[in-house]
């Protein structure tokens, strides 16, 4: 049955392709229906469908003459903010319209060179920047949780087209980036996996900088097994990124297995806010139970400076976007509006190609750079943020992971949020202290709210660490159990 | 911190994003909005800390000053909006 081998994991499908049950056109062929009947989720903005084909003939070539590569023909999605050579990528931007790399982003060209095949770009909030997908100018995606004919629930953002397409099991996989919790936020609304590696663990050449301090890529799967699977394949040193880790990548995946007695879980105090709804918070309980029964020692950390995280956050990274956005003048690549003279070309391009959100941050960033502000705004928030890492490394000298809660609400309908800027900067609140800190998290799907909505929590690990991480996502994972949306569990 | 008109106008034209006259006022508020929550940084003791210029503890790479790419100005024009001759164009800079 087609679909159902659209539904299989990153791991499970490489068992059958390598076991012949089923062959890599097979495959793709159950992927692009998934998707083509998924299509009402407006997840997926640039079809691939003829060049996937194509590729997963060729998988098959490659496998008859025993030459088959780890992932040789597995089905991946994957943003629209990583270039792919010769396919359309837009970031989601008015201001890409147009915009063919003629590269490829090192992250997807090693996904590539493992043997996974392309199946869509995915929809996102307009250059990463938003936490819901609505900023997106191909339109908001629905989240596959969303109640049958009731209103669309966003999906969580910026990866929100990313996390909707593996919720949906129209792919095993997908990639997203996240900055200060976009990967992890979608992946907690639409119930599915989704690691943030370390900062310097995977190359950001050829990703569409945002921010450039913060920017990280990873995997958004149904298991944490396949996020370890994917992350394997993606990370690694890349003389092209001057921040790239030159680290060896650990085996993760067998490292899952290993026993993790003793794991030291700590539970930052700070993280208690008041305003949490009590269907998150009995859920983090929940989790610090099952930790406890699976032999882990729970311990009581502190974070002081977490309260001082989100408003750094927005200084930090609108600084380094207005920075990393001012090449986009309407002369070298995408959409240009004329103007009489340079200056007229570049605010009429400027003004018509980036959305509000997009402008709103740029304006930030370009005032706090500016002269006279830059010591009482930029400066502070990275000594903010120099405190908010010597929390962490504190708490990691008693405690090995944390456990939060990954968001302080389930999916919200769409809309809801869009006229105020400072209620959507809050869904990042508990994500944006490891960003800042450029440590790994990720987010685990730990159950459903009185509603049915899945609910995320997040673990956050030492720097390059990755491998306790996934231990203890592994965990959570095996007391959670997995959770699929209704429509797609028939 | 509320940002004056004229900081708004400032700011639009450093970053290069036109502004119509009747989005200065509502933009400026909403600006306002943000920084006067971005304010809470203040509270925080920043006394002799370091700004954080690497987020990972790394010594910053060098290589050999020597050419590792280039030499192929079709790709770099391929997706300019308008060229001509192996050159961007753009609106005429010199009257």
């Amino acid at each position: 049955m087609p679909s159902d081998l659209a539904r299989l994991g990153v791991a499970e499908a490489a068992d059958r392709l390598a076991a012949g049950d089923c062959s890599a056109v097979e495959l793709v062929e159950a992927c692009i229906a998934a998707q083509e009947a998924a299509r009402d989720l407006n997840a997926v903005v640039v079809d691939t469908a003829e060049r996937a084909r194509a590729a997963a003939v060729h998988a098959d070539q490659r496998r008859q003459r025993n030459e088959a590569r780890p992932l040789e023909g597995i089905p991946v999605a994957v943003k629209d903010i990583f270039c792919t050579e010769g396919v359309a990528t837009t970031a989601c931007s008015r201001i890409l319209d147009g915009f063919v790399p003629e590269y490829e982003s090192t992250v997807s060209a090693r996904l590539w060179d493992a043997g996974a095949i392309l199946v869509g770009k995915t929809n996102m909030d307009e250059f990463a920047m938003g936490s819901s997908n609505e900023t997106s100018r191909c339109g908001p995606v629905r989240n596959p949780w969303s109640p049958v004919n009731g209103p669309s629930l966003v999906p969580g953002g910026s990866s929100g087209g990313s996390a909707a397409v593996v919720a949906a099991s129209t792919v095993p996989a997908a990639l997203g980036t996240d900055t200060g919790g976009s990967i992890r936020q979608p992946a907690s609304f639409c119930g599915v996996v989704g690691l943030k590696p370390t900062y310097g663990r995977c190359s950001r050449w050829g990703i569409i900088a945002f921010a450039s301090s913060l920017d990280q890529a990873g995997p958004l799967t149904r298991s944490v097994a396949d996020a370890a699977l994917i992350l394997e394949h993606i990370a690694g040193f890349d003389p092209r990124d001057s921040t790239s880790a030159d680290l060896a990548v650990p085996d993760l995946h067998t490292a899952l297995q290993a026993d993790v007695k003793g794991l030291r879980v700590g539970i930052p105090s700070e993280y208690r806010l008041d305003s949490l709804p009590g269907s998150i918070s009995d859920l983090w309980e929940q989790g610090i139970a099952w930790f406890r029964d699976a032999g882990a020692e729970l311990r009581d950390v502190s974070l002081p400076h977490t309260r001082y995280a989100l408003p750094a956050y927005y200084i930090v990274a609108p600084a380094e976007a207005s920075a990393n956005l001012a090449r986009y003048d309407g002369v070298r690549f995408g959409a240009r509006s004329m103007g009489a003279d340079p200056d007229e070309l570049y605010t009429r391009t400027r003004r018509d190609g980036f959305g509000e959100e997009v402008r709103r941050r740029i304006m930030i960033g370009g005032y706090v750079l500016s002269e006279g502000y830059y010591d009482a705004y930029y400066l502070r928030a990275q000594q903010v943020r120099t405190r908010i890492a010597e929390d962490f490394r504190q708490a990691f000298q008693d405690v090995d992971v944390l456990l939060t809660p990954t968001t302080p609400s389930p999916a919200f309908p769409e809309g809801a949020k869009t006229d105020d800027p400072l209620a959507m900067y809050v869904n990042d609140i508990f994500t944006v202290p490891a960003s800042l800190a450029g440590l790994p998290a990720i987010s685990v799907p730990a159950g459903l709210d009185e509603d049915g909505l899945p609910l995320g929590l997040q673990l956050v690990g030492r720097a390059f660490d990755e491998v306790t991480l996934l231990q203890a996502a592994t965990i959570l994972e095996d007391a959670a159990g997995t959770f699929r949306p209704p429509a797609a569990a028939a | 911190m509320a940002l004056t008109d004229d900081d708004v106008r400032r700011v639009a034209e450093l970053v290069r994003i036109r502004l119509d006259e009747t989005e200065v006022k509502p933009l400026g508020e909403e600006l306002s909005r943000i920084f006067s929550w971005i304010e809470a940084l203040r509270e925080v003791d920043v006394a002799g800390v370091a700004p954080m210029t690497s987020v990972v503890e790394m010594q910053l790479r060098e290589r050999e000053d020597a050419v590792t790419d280039g030499n192929c100005p079709d790709r770099i024009l391929s997706n300019a909006p308008m060229a001509e001759d192996g050159h961007f164009v753009v609106p005429r800079v010199i009257e």
